[in-house]
């Protein structure tokens, strides 16, 4: 058996990509030392030309990667916490992502933005723990969220070969999982969905980290009812060919989801189902609350993220 | 008859000359409708563009502003096609998903001119950071306002220009105002002092006057593909017209009549008019007079895409989103 850390994971894929593609580069804050664990040793392997240190204006090096995407260079980007992602929501949405529709097609901007931990690491507070992958989905930037290291690997490995603007969010609560990866890594293709535990009852859509929460459930309620676990792995674009095929067999849904219970990501899961399928019973959702910020104290910090108990509350009023 | 050799004299004439012409026919076809969503009129400062683009080999990269139409002509692109994007035509330079203030022709180092202040600058840090990385030996002209100044990215983008010793040219346009804001009002220090602050040359010039632009921006343009990183060139100038065409509806009065008579009087135009001989000036005017007209009948010509395609192009890598209805 060989155990691959999601982290490492990452790092790997990073690696491979820096190896195969010399047009690849890193910018971010401290990506020389390493300390969110995603580049780790590359600076010593690939140089300083690559692996570049930036000041803190992450403003500015946002849209330094789109000028130099647009010009040759296939850079990825490393925030350390995912609300970064708001100060540089503009430079992502109104120029990195709109350039190519606005110039006809004459310019691609291939750039990964990616975060280590996103989502609550327990007790980092309210400017800290966001996950807010649901805006970039609604944006249309094309959205990630792996849950498994070999997802990791294979999304990463994606998203940097793509042509468009793509955003990783690698869940802090994913961050210390590991996987048996005796099988070789290979690319997973963007917009590709993966059911992690087959069940012919309720699909639960789960999202970054809690795949994991959904598949301990999953095993915890086995003899009651029969979870599918359908981990969509891209927001977006999303797999509905997938979804409709479980959900063919199943009737029944439940998503869990890290958003904001408001226009979240769960939200358009269920809008989409409802214009296309008939299910057996209403859908439910477990997200966080509506325009949650989250508090610091472990209790209310754990008060507001998606729970198992919801989980199962929820299963069991889509079987009553 | 052949042509009289050009010389850069003439050339400098006849690029601001086309800036004018087309921001006039601009306007017409503002007024009778066929340009929607208006226009942010360039003229008043063909001399900044021209000059700076002078300075410039045609494989050098530029960025431009709302106020962009000259930054375009001035580097190279064909006036037909951009009057074509201004009408939201097919055979636009953007094949009419872009418009009068998102217009790029990739092919003439045109990276775009972009409609958030101050939002190009960093872009055209990236674009000199490739330059650097692949030893393309290019330099990157980046144009911006005064209002611009008061754009945190501005700031953070010449950090990182002067601490690469990237090959870039960060062009201020001060006119004066930030649409009806005085820089007086608006921009505390200076913008030279902006510059300075990050240990990049910085130099005020007479933006009226293209030889005087284009001689400073030749300076600049050498020292930075020569490897000694970025300048800093303000360009003292004005807008004789509106900040963009709704102004002419509301009727505006944030600026005295005086000041714009005082300001025509250093017309740009006039000013390079008087090293040529009335001949070749006279001639210039026509084949340009000739050239709008053609530009116009190409516009109007042209088809309007279809709106099967409103979406092409949004990825590069041709995903297909799903539409609004079902």
């Amino acid at each position: 058996m060989t155990w691959l850390s999601y982290a490492k994971a990452l790092n790997r894929a990073l690696a491979d990509e820096m190896q195969r593609d010399p047009a690849v580069c890193v910018f971010g804050e401290d990506v020389q030392a390493g300390i969110a664990g995603l580049t780790l040793g590359l600076y010593k392997r690939f140089g300083g030309e690559r692996i570049v240190d930036m000041p803190l204006s992450e403003q500015a090096f946002t849209s330094m990667a789109t000028g130099a995407a647009m010009t040759g260079t296939r850079p990825v980007i490393e925030f350390q916490i995912p609300s970064l992602l708001f100060l540089v929501f503009e430079q992502i949405v109104n120029h990195a992502h709109k350039f190519s529709l606005m110039t006809g097609g004459q310019v691609a901007v291939p750039v990964t933005y990616i975060v280590p931990g996103s989502g609550s690491r327990m007790g980092w507070a309210g400017q800290h723990s966001d996950h807010p992958y649901s805006l970039f989905a609604h944006v249309g930037v094309k959205t990630v969220v792996p849950a498994m290291p070999s997802d990791g690997y294979g999304l990463l490995v994606s998203a940097i070969r793509d042509q468009d603007p793509t955003v990783i969010f690698a869940p802090a609560g994913a961050m210390g999982v590991r996987e048996d990866v005796t099988a070789e890594l290979t690319a997973v293709p963007l917009g590709s969905a993966r059911v992690h535990r087959p069940g012919c009852d309720v699909t639960v859509v789960a999202v970054g980290h809690l795949v994991h929460d959904a598949l301990a459930v999953a095993a915890e309620i086995a003899g009651e009812v029969s979870l599918e676990i359908f981990d969509p792995r891209t927001l977006y674009p999303f797999d509905w060919d997938a979804l409709m095929s479980s959900l063919g067999k199943t009737r029944r849904l439940v998503v869990i989801d890290d958003s904001n219970r408001y226009c979240g990501f769960g939200a358009e899961v269920i809008a989409t189902v409802a214009e296309e399928l008939q299910l057996i019973a209403p859908p439910r959702r477990v997200t966080r609350p509506e325009g949650a910020v989250l508090p610091f104290a472990l209790e209310l910090d754990r008060a507001v993220q998606p729970s198992r108990d919801q989980l199962v509350a929820a299963v069991r009023a889509v079987m009553k | 008859m052949p042509a009289a050799p050009a010389t850069a004299a003439t050339e400098l004439y006849r690029s601001m000359r086309l800036i004018r012409g087309f921001e006039e026919r601009a306007l017409e076809l503002v007024k009778s409708g066929e340009i929607v969503g208006g226009t942010h009129p360039y003229i008043g400062q063909e001399a900044v563009a021209v000059g700076v683009c002078a300075a410039l080999r045609p494989g050098d990269l530029i960025t431009g502003t709302h106020r962009g139409h000259g930054h375009v002509l001035a580097k190279g692109a064909d006036p037909r096609r951009l009057l074509a994007e201004l009408a939201g035509k097919e055979t636009g330079l953007n094949r009419g998903r872009g418009g009068s203030m998102h217009a790029a022709d990739l092919g003439l180092g045109i990276l775009g001119v972009n409609a958030i202040v101050g939002a190009a600058a960093p872009i055209s840090v990236g674009a000199a950071w490739s330059a650097r990385r692949t030893g393309s030996g290019q330099v990157v002209a980046t144009f911006f306002g005064d209002g611009a100044l008061n754009q945190g990215v501005l700031l953070e983008a010449m950090n990182l220009a002067a601490l690469w010793r990237l090959p870039v040219v960060f062009v201020c346009e001060n006119n004066g105002y930030a649409t009806t804001m005085p820089v007086a009002t608006s921009v505390a220090g200076s913008a030279a002092g902006r510059a300075e602050a990050f240990g990049i040359a910085a130099r005020s010039v007479d933006g009226m006057d293209v030889e005087q632009v284009r001689d400073a921006a030749a300076a600049v343009v050498s020292r930075a593909r020569g490897g000694d990183g970025p300048g800093f060139l303000e360009c003292m100038t004005y807008r004789y017209g509106p900040h963009h065409t709704m102004e002419y509806r509301l009727k505006l009065s944030y600026r005295p009549a005086e000041e714009i008579a005082r300001w025509r009087e250093r017309d740009p135009l006039g000013i390079q008019g008087a090293r040529l001989a009335a001949t070749d000036r006279e001639r210039i005017d026509r084949q340009v007079a000739a050239l709008i007209d053609a530009a116009t009948e190409f516009a109007r010509s042209s088809p309007a895409p279809d709106p099967a395609g409103a979406l092409d192009f949004l990825y590069a890598s041709g995903l297909r989103p799903r539409a609004g209805a079902a």
